[in-house]
């Protein structure tokens, strides 16, 4: 066999083998936790655009969520509550509908009278920035515009992802950090 | 007397009812049955059969690899029934399959549109097969080459006439 040609079969199976551990590294990456917090522009169900990088100094909460989610059900009225209760303080609430049909959605909040700024994932541009494996998955973004955690799971009274407890300490924690 | 027969004449006969009805029942069975089998009918699918055709080329976002006709989650009944009520507005299949890629991205297609860096994903298999074509050919040709250098390769030399008597002599000594 010509040289050139065991050079160029030995070059594709090589980039092959590269190829496909890339995927399975990208896929089995973790959720984002740590580190700099990526950045997005969410357009709400109202048609008003948000962009992440302009709430710096601000404490955020990124909830990734969606209508047909049964234990999203379970952590919505108390995340409602809890950004009633911080708003004035500098906490922003942000809600991001997962894989969703728009009326379903609308349907949703108002099913639990959801007042914090929401929208889809639109073209689910946002969701594979934080790795998100599933809904409900929250992020938390400090002032310093990074990420200090997230709660892959319900946030109910005895979740064992993260308890409401846990949450609002979590909450005063952020607040607390310069 | 006469009047009495004129008047039987006239009156229905026993079981003339009947028949109307039969015949009546009969022309409206061939009717339904013509209109069940007329082609008109045949051909026109019902909105269950297009949204089944249409989903069957989209997949679940939330479940990958998994089509949208065949999904069993909510998620996926939610958009089986967006793309009913979507057929029913009169949107077209490719007004539909729009819609899904640009509220959950080009994962939701079967296959990834024939456009820029997506281009590999056709390439590729192309040039890997051809590739492969290349390396058996030039495998296979050199494995002829080789038989064929053996099957013609030249005979031992032959021993000299005096070495080979000798050989036979001393073998009829022994």
């Amino acid at each position: 066999m010509p040289r050139w040609v065991q050079i160029v079969v030995f070059i594709a199976v090589i980039a092959l083998i590269g190829f496909f551990a890339f995927g399975l590294r990208v896929r089995g990456a973790p959720a984002l936790g740590s580190g700099p917090a990526p950045d997005f522009t969410l357009k709400s169900f109202d048609g008003q655009s948000l962009k992440l990088s302009d709430l710096r100094g601000k404490v955020v909460i990124i909830n990734f969520w969606a209508s047909w989610c049964g234990p999203c059900r379970d952590e919505a009225a108390f995340l409602e509550k809890t950004w009633r209760q911080y708003k004035d303080r500098g906490v922003v609430f942000l809600g991001i509908d997962y894989n969703d049909v728009e009326p379903n959605a609308r349907a949703y909040l108002k099913e639990f009278d959801i007042t914090y700024y929401n929208g889809p994932d639109l073209g689910g541009i946002i969701s594979p920035l934080y790795r998100i494996k599933g809904v409900p998955e929250t992020y938390f973004v400090g002032k310093d515009g990074n990420l200090y955690g997230n709660a892959l799971g319900p946030i109910t009274r005895d979740s064992g992802y993260m308890t409401e407890r846990e949450f609002i300490r979590k909450i005063e924690e952020m607040l607390a950090q310069k | 007397m006469q009047s009495k027969i004129s008047n039987r004449k006239h009156r229905p006969e026993r079981g003339e009812g009947s028949k109307i009805i039969f015949a009546v029942a009969t022309i409206f069975v061939i009717a339904l049955a013509w209109f069940a089998a007329s082609p008109v009918g045949a051909q026109t699918p019902s909105v269950d059969d297009e949204v089944n055709r249409i989903a069957k080329t989209l997949y679940c976002p939330v479940c990958p690899n998994t089509p949208l006709d065949v999904c069993n989650t909510q998620a996926c009944a939610d958009w089986r029934k967006q793309i009913k009520e979507m057929l029913i507005q009169g949107k077209s299949e490719q007004q539909i399959r729009d819609y899904f890629v640009q509220q959950f991205g080009e994962r939701v297609l079967g296959a990834p549109p024939a456009e820029g860096f997506n281009w590999i994903a056709y390439i590729l298999p192309a040039l890997g097969i051809v590739l492969g074509a290349v390396v058996a050919w030039l495998t296979v040709r050199q494995w002829i080459l080789r038989r064929a250098d053996v099957t013609s390769a030249p005979e031992a030399p032959a021993i000299p006439k005096e070495y080979a008597d000798r050989i036979e002599k001393e073998l009829k000594e022994y």
